[in-house]
């Protein structure tokens, strides 16, 4: 089975069907909130918002608990060491070891602000296909460079999964088994050299068909995307409860107090 | 290793953006539309090959690789980076959108660095190569481990314990990615050498 999927991109739900861009805006703005947000009721309220989104994306939520579970493993790490260290009042001993009040809650923070993100990046950007954020982000006016360099290098994970998956078998077949050792070592890089030189010379040909074809440094998209009125509503709804957000962290702007 | 959403200071996160953006607006400059193909299949080669998970004794560790990335790419290797790390938080949510800069530059700094320090010894023949191949990968590991801690330690000084783990975690894979980015280059040299061409550019 293949590593690389997008498991949350397929569906029918309210969320899958919002325009891209729209989402993307929403997520980054969100995103880069919640990152700079220091407070809990900020964190609670954004970790609500996100779970909003996720209810509207009706993915199946054991594979989003499984993600989450995974990607939670710098955080996992975090807990093991920085209630242990932070300095602050004592709550809890365990022979040499003590954690303290600040160094909980502190972790604590950073637990919440990291879901929250991550639940809205998967609720809002993993709905989206690649190939249609690379499209949508070429639209929001990203350097086309990047977004080609995006959509390409997307095109081209499977084709040299496959090839990986194709080599791991030849090796496995002639008896391969992995240990610390030098011949694993040796036998790996080589697999790495074999995938790198297979890729050289695939984009030797891949450029040349685009050649034959008259590629002069632009792609043209058939998809054009279409606004629609629940874009607007996803809009209108949540750029508010992102200022709401903003307000809760730093109140009015000092020019606004008047 | 990635830094997640969520831990690092503003300043650090805008930092790093900054950054990125610099060093991602350079290699565009220099990566002409005719190179995309081939820099793309190439950044799509080291995002399987970093899928390949190598046993050091009982644990697996997977390949970074980003010395022989910037041996190959030199400054293009940015943009290559940057897209193999979005790409990262795309299918498999690991690091962020937040994050990505910071990241960007944890893994790019490094692999531009090791081009220019060590495409001199990787030109001649012999041994200074074989130790400059192995010089490029590790050194570019330990860089990286290095720039983690530094964003970990500018967010806070609650991070400090956290930071030499991290750093301690980085000598194991240093030596593993040191001897491996010598048997590929070593390998490449052998069976197609065009491919090693930036370096004597």
């Amino acid at each position: 089975m293949s590593a690389i999927q997008e498991p949350f991109a397929e569906g029918a739900s309210a969320a899958h069907r919002l325009d891209p861009r729209a989402k993307v805006v929403v997520a980054a703005l969100f995103a880069a909130l919640l990152a700079v947000a220091q407070t809990y009721a900020v964190v609670l309220a954004g970790l609500a918002l996100a779970l909003i989104w996720l209810v509207l994306a009706r993915l199946p939520l054991k594979k989003v608990v499984a993600r989450l579970l995974v990607v939670n493993s710098f955080i996992f790490f975090l807990w093991l060491v920085l209630p242990l260290t932070y300095p602050g009042q004592v709550v809890w001993r365990l022979g040499p070891l003590a954690a303290t009040r600040e160094g909980l809650v502190y972790t604590g923070l950073i637990t919440l602000k990291s879901n929250a993100i991550i639940i809205a990046l998967i609720a809002l950007i993993a709905t989206i296909p690649v190939i249609t954020l690379g499209q949508a982000l070429q639209t929001l006016r990203l350097p086309d460079k990047l977004c080609h360099l995006l959509l390409f290098t997307y095109r081209y994970l499977h084709v040299f999964e496959q090839e990986f998956q194709r080599l791991v078998q030849a090796m496995k077949i002639r008896g391969f088994k992995p240990g610390t050792n030098l011949h694993t070592y040796r036998s790996y890089a080589y697999l790495a050299a074999m995938l790198l030189v297979h890729s050289y010379d695939r984009a030797d040909r891949v450029f040349q068909a685009m050649l034959c074809r008259g590629f002069r440094g632009t792609f043209y998209s058939l998809r054009t995307f279409s606004w629609r009125r629940q874009d607007g509503f996803f809009l209108a709804l949540s750029l508010p409860a992102l200022v709401a957000l903003a307000y809760l962290e730093w109140g009015f702007p000092a020019f606004l107090r008047g | 290793m990635h830094i997640s959403e969520g831990v690092l200071s503003p300043a650090v996160l805008a930092g790093g953006a900054g950054l990125a953006v610099v060093g991602t607006a350079i290699g565009l400059k220099k990566m002409d539309y005719e190179a995309i193909p081939r820099v793309a299949i190439l950044s799509a080669a080291f995002f399987v090959a970093s899928l390949i998970h190598v046993p050091v004794g009982p644990v697996g560790l997977h390949l970074v690789l980003n010395g022989l990335m910037g041996l190959l790419l030199g400054w293009v290797a940015v943009p290559a980076i940057l897209i193999a790390l979005f790409l990262q938080a795309l299918l498999f949510q690991f690091g962020g959108l937040t994050v990505l800069g910071v990241n960007t530059v944890i893994m790019a700094a490094p692999a531009v660095f090791c081009f220019y320090a060590f495409r001199g010894l990787l030109r001649r023949p012999g041994t200074p190569a074989t130790v400059g191949a192995f010089a490029c990968g590790a050194t570019a590991i330990l860089l990286s481990g290095l720039l983690v801690a530094l964003a970990l330690i500018t967010t806070g000084q609650a991070f400090l314990q956290v930071a030499k783990l991290v750093v301690l975690a980085h000598i194991p894979i240093m030596i593993i990615e040191g001897i491996i980015t010598l048997f590929i280059f070593l390998f490449l040299k052998k069976v197609r050498p065009e491919m090693l061409e930036g370096i004597y550019a």
